[in-house]
Formats: C-alpha cells, sequence, structure tokens
C-alpha cells in the first residue's frame, strides 16, 4: 500500500513542471511529505523516488544533508518550536528562553513533549533579530519572548 | 547634507498596503513599463552597470559586470536564481523587503531577468521566512493575473518568464551561490569548484545569474531613476586606487544586539558605526558602553571600540582588520559581555553550518569551536591563542585551501577577535574562570 496519498501525490507532481529535471523537485516532495506525515517514512522516500525517476538512496542523500526531516523514529509534534539561539538572540537573553521551554516540556532540543504536542528545536538565527530573543513556530518567527512569557507561549500551542 | 529620503524603505516606513494595486498607485512598474517599452536589456544592463552597484548579498561584486559574463547570443535558457536564503547571523532586511513590500522586490526580478534574458527565476527562500514566501506568493500570483508575468510581459513579443519560489530547509550553506544552485537541484547543497561560474556553468548547467533580493531592489529603482541618481548616494570610488568600484547608493543596515531601538535603516553607504548605534540604534542599551562590535554578520569579525568611527562602505570594514562589508548587520556587544561567550556562539555556528566537503573548514571549524569551548569551561591553555589564530589563518578561499567563503567566515571572528581582544581572553584563561552558566543550549549540537 502506498503510504503517499492521492493527495500528495497531486502536490508533488504540480511541481514538476516548473523544473528542467524532475531531481529538482526532491526538496518540495520532501518539505510536502514531512508537513502531512509529520516526518519522511523510508517507503515514502522510494515512492518519492520513484515519482521522480530516482534511486532511493539519492532522495535519502539530499533529505539527510538537512537536519531538518525526520526519519518515521522520530516524527514531529503537531507544532514544531523552534527556540533562536543564536548570536543577536543569545545577547538578549535567548538561552534561557530554550532553558525554560525544554524545563516546561520536559524534553531536550530535538525531543517532542509527551502529550504529543509539542516538538523543541534550537534555530541558528531565524531573521528576526531585531525582535531577539525570538522563537519560531512552524515557518514563522516571532518575538521577542521572554522567558517570563515562555508559559503562555506554550498554552497557546497546546490549545492549537 | 540634505536628509537621506529612503528609497527601499520608502513604501513600507509608511505601512503602505503590499497589494498591487497599491504599489501601482505608488508609481510600482513604472520602472518595468518603461525598460519593456524603451529599453533594449542590454541598456538595462548598461544602466545599472553604469549605477555602480555592487551586490548586497556579502561579497560586493559589481552587478552590471556580472551580468556581461554570460555567454553572448546563448541560445538558453538562461536562469535567474534570487537568493533569499539569507541565513547570515544577524541579518534580515531581505525578510522585511518581501514581507512588506513584495511587488517592490518582484518588479526588481521582472527587471532583472529581462536583462539577462531569463525565462525563469527561481526564488530560493530559506524555509524559516514563511511569511515572506507567502507574501511573495500573493505578489506573484497577482502580477500573473495581471499580465507582469508569463508569456508576452506587458504586451511585448518574445518577453515571457515565470517565477517560482522554491524553499530551502533550515541550512546556511545553500546562500552559497553555488550551494544554493546544488540545493535547487535537489542535491545536497555542497558548493561547486569555481571555475566555472554559474554565468557560464549554473542551474541545470545553464548560464545563471545569482543575485540577492536587495540587490534587485535597487534594480528597480535604477531603473526608474537612472544611474547618475544611484551614484549620487554614497561613496565615491577612491580615484587613487584603480581597484575601487566604489560604494554608491542606500543600504539597508540591520541593527541588533545591545541597542536601545534594534531595527533595519536605510542609508546611504559609509555612514559610521557610531552614527548608526548613536543616532538610529538609540544608543547602547541600559546606559552600558560598546565593547565591540560585528559590523556585517558573523563573518566579518570584530570591531573594538575605537573602532566606531569606521564607515560601512565596502572599503570601512577591510581597513580596521575585518573581512569586510558582509551584509552589513551591525550587532552591538556591551561592556559587560563576556568575549568568550560570544565567540562560541560564533564558533558553534561554523562548526553546526559547514557542509564537510573540504577538510580544513571541516576540521577546522570543529577544532575551533572544541578550543573555545575549552577555554570557556576554564580548562583554557596559554597557547591555545595561537593555535586558534593559525587554524583561523589557515581555513578559507583565501589561503586557498577550502571550496567556499564560509571557512574564511568561520576564521575572521576567530582570528579579529583574539587579536584585538587578547588581554580579555588571555585573562580568562589565566583566572581558569567557568563562564557564569553553560546553558542548555550548548548541549544539543
Ligand atoms: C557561506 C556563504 C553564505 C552566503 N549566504 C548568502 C545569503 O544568505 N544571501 C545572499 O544573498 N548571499 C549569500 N552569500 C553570497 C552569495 O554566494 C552570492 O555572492 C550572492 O548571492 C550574489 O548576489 P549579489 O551579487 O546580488 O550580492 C553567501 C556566501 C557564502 C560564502
Ligand atoms: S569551505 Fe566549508 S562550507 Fe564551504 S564547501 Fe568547504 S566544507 Fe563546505
Ligand atoms: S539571532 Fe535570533 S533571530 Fe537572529
Amino acid at each position: 500500500m502506498s503510504v503517499l496519498t492521492p493527495e500528495i501525490r497531486r502536490r508533488i507532481e504540480a511541481y514538476i513542471p516548473r523544473y528542467p529535471n524532475k531531481q529538482a523537485v526532491t526538496l518540495p516532495a520532501l518539505h510536502i511529505v514531512q508537513d502531512e506525515l509529520r516526518c519522511v517514512p523510508m517507503p515514502a522516500i522510494r515512492e518519492i523516488a520513484e515519482m521522480l525517476d530516482l534511486s532511493p538512496a539519492e532522495v535519502y542523500d539530499t533529505m539527510t544533508f538537512y537536519g531538518f526531516f525526520r526519519d518515521e523514529n522520530n516524527k514531529l509534534g503537531k507544532t514544531r518550536l523552534w527556540v533562536c539561539r543564536g548570536l543577536a538572540c543569545q545577547l538578549r537573553g535567548g538561552d534561557d528562553v530554550l532553558q525554560r521551554v525544554c524545563e516546561r516540556l520536559n524534553v531536550r532540543p530535538g525531543q517532542t513533549s509527551a502529550d504529543g504536542h509539542i516538538t523543541v528545536e534550537f534555530a541558528e538565527c531565524i531573521g528576526v533579530c531585531e525582535r531577539a530573543p525570538a522563537v519560531l513556530i512552524d515557518d514563522a518567527g516571532r518575538g521577542p519572548v521572554e522567558p517570563e512569557q515562555v508559559d503562555d507561549l506554550i498554552d497557546e500551542l497546546r490549545r492549537r | 547634507m540634505a536628509e537621506f529620503e529612503p528609497v527601499l524603505l520608502r513604501r513600507i516606513l509608511r505601512k503602505a498596503s503590499v497589494s498591487l494595486d497599491a504599489y501601482r498607485a505608488d508609481g510600482g512598474y513604472r520602472a518595468l513599463q518603461k525598460a519593456v517599452g524603451e529599453m533594449t536589456p542590454e541598456q538595462v544592463v548598461d544602466v545599472v552597470k553604469a549605477s555602480g552597484l555592487r551586490g548586497r548579498g556579502g561579497a560586493g561584486f559589481p552587478t552590471g559586470l556580472k551580468w556581461t559574463f554570460l555567454p553572448k547570443g546563448h541560445p538558453g535558457p538562461i536562469y535567474m536564481c534570487i537568493n533569499a536564503d539569507e541565513s547570515e547571523p544577524c541579518t534580515f532586511n531581505n525578510r522585511i523587503l518581501m514581507e512588506e513590500d513584495p511587488h517592490q522586490v518582484l518588479e526588481g526580478i521582472i527587471l532583472s531577468s529581462y536583462a539577462v534574458k531569463a525565462t525563469v527565476a527561481y526564488l530560493y527562500i530559506r524555509y524559516e521566512y514563511g511569511p515572506a514566501a507567502r507574501a511573495m506568493q500573493q505578489a506573484i500570483d497577482e502580477a500573473y493575473h495581471a499580465g507582469l508575468l508569463g508569456k508576452n510581459i506587458l504586451g511585448k513579443h518574445d518577453f515571457h518568464l515565470d517565477v517560482y519560489i522554491h524553499r530551502g530547509a533550515g541550512a546556511y550553506i545553500c546562500g552559497e551561490e553555488t550551494g544554493l544552485i546544488e540545493s535547487l537541484e535537489g542535491k545536497r547543497a555542497w558548493p561547486r569548484i569555481k571555475p566555472p561560474f554559474p554565468a557560464v556553468e549554473g542551474a541545470f548547467r545553464k548560464p545563471t545569474i545569482v543575485n540577492n533580493i536587495e540587490t534587485v531592489a535597487c534594480v528597480t529603482h535604477i531603473v526608474d531613476r537612472g544611474a547618475d541618481w544611484f551614484k549620487s548616494i554614497g561613496v565615491p570610488a577612491d580615484p587613487n586606487n584603480p581597484r575601487d568600484p566604489g560604494s554608491y547608493g542606500p543600504k539597508l543596515y540591520c541593527l541588533s544586539g545591545h541597542v536601545n531601538k534594534p531595527g533595519v535603516v536605510e542609508l546611504p553607504l559609509g555612514v559610521t558605526v557610531r552614527e548608526l548605534i548613536d543616532k538610529h540604534g538609540g544608543g547602547v542599551w541600559k546606559g552600558r558602553s560598546v565593547k565591540a562590535v560585528i559590523p556585517g554578520g558573523l563573518s566579518m569579525g570584530f570591531l573594538t571600540a575605537d573602532e566606531l568611527d569606521t564607515p560601512l562602505d565596502f572599503a570601512g570594514p577591510g581597513r580596521v582588520g575585518c573581512l569586510g562589508l558582509g551584509t552589513a548587520a551591525v550587532t552591538v556587544i556591551d561592556d559587560q559581555t563576556n568575549l568568550v561567550d560570544v565567540l562560541y556562539n560564533i564558533c558553534r555556528f561554523f562548526e553546526h553550518e559547514s557542509c564537510g566537503q573540504c577538510t580544513p573548514c571541516r576540521e577546522g571549524t570543529g577544532w575551533m569551536l572544541k578550543i573555545v569551548d575549552r577555554i570557556r569551561r576554564g580548562l583554557g591553555r596559554k597557547e591555545d591563542l595561537d593555535i586558534l589564530v593559525e587554524v583561523g589563518d589557515r581555513i578559507g578561499i583565501m589561503p586557498g585551501t577550502t571550496i567556499c567563503g564560509l571557512a574564511d567566515g568561520a576564521g575572521w571572528p576567530v582570528k579579529t577577535a583574539i587579536r584585538k581582544f587578547r588581554s580579555e581572553f588571555e585573562s580568562y584563561i589565566r583566572r581558569g574562570t567557568k563562564a557564569v552558566s553553560l546553558p542548555l543550549a550548548a548541549a544539543g549540537h
């Protein structure tokens, strides 16, 4: 049975005409799959490879270059909360924010809260340094988030 | 001198609408209309060349000159890659341009593509910029509807352009132009050995121009107002140095760290660090004073408090031992901050982001991090500082040991920190001080 739903396949196929070869669709395909499945499992890698006329090794090679994609043993929670550890944020208390987030959810960076809601990550500069200390909620930056605002932020994300 | 009037931030500062109609009502797409109606692509290249515009992405290469490196009379396709990876730490001006005035950026992309005869432009946006990607996609959709993209743009026979957004996946190295191209092609983002340069053989082995978001935004205004106008802003070329192309035009300076008012400001190239901090950044926070400043993103190295009169044009930072202007992202570090912690943060970044392809960079960034970490933990040795400087001196494209400039950028902050603040590092080592806290953030990598 296919792990890629017809809808996922349709979305991946829509990218093919944009590029002169199919390999260029690798990154968009990985994004689409991880968004939906919260990870890129091995069978999905094989199916992406087949769709793009590649070997699974080529897709896997690209996928693992970016620390961004997760395999089936490290599935993402519902929301991915990245705490910036870049310099501008460190200078304004970013390390305390990460510490507080981890304590509050009882996880280490990279792990997901026990209720499966929030995966915590550290990020290199996320480009919202004027609002340091900053966090990234999935793909949208927000700041400043001071250590004492962390509890409210987590409550908000849990309600999502 | 008359007060400088922002150009790139003009609409953003008055919180103008991002819609196509509002942009047009403010004179938007006038430059494109003019180029398509009255100018050949070669004339657009010429005006950009005459303006003295230099790339805003970090290397400062003259934009018009780069465009002339494309093979003449190439049958195509030629690709445009717009670099919105913006991952140099403490840099955020591309994000603001895309989020808050996407059509200004898009007009620049269309004009630049017209000039170089590209039929497809890939807009490579770092993953972390979701709102920017969505704002740009909306602008692109509006532009297709209005005949500003697609076939026969603005009714011009044979002017076709498609613009596609391609989103990154959280790797700094995708900002290096050939790393970007490899990433676009669906491979790991390993920078290529140059030559061939992308203009000759780039994306999908075709001639390709890579330009930064702010660079193409400048192109719009150059076509609109002319090369002389652009040249009237900034710092003229040094007449005694035939190799100095000058520093013309407005620049978006990103201010971060220990200033009262962090943010982006637009000023003529050549403003001093002191003016940026005091006049535009509201001074150092908490009534403190400056210990150090990073003038152009982490890769550029450090300035001391005695070097605040350095002008931030393309030549200024180099005169005081920095790598260059970089992205003109100014990060202020106050006198209460421990520079060992700062350097640790920087070394951790480069170790994490080295793509691992070249041994000197992979190993060098790793060892620099280990040594700085050892110092930070109170286990530093006197000879560590010389080892750090030696490693920093030997990795990079300038000493000729690596494929791309990430390694130069990793070495520069280390070398300048130790050369300029040696006594602070020495006394830290002598006292065997442990950093006040060794935060959790340090645990992972
Ligand atoms: C490690 C590294 C990272 C880079 N990151 C970026 C970036 O995020 N954005 C960018 O525009 N240029 C970046 N550059 C510079 C690009 O290689 C290239 O010079 C630039 O995109 C060209 O555009 P410009 O001439 O308009 O500045 C980076 C260079 C290196 C060596
Ligand atoms: S210098 Fe570093 S980042 Fe650049 S190609 Fe070599 S290993 Fe990769
Ligand atoms: S350093 Fe945190 S957003 Fe830039």
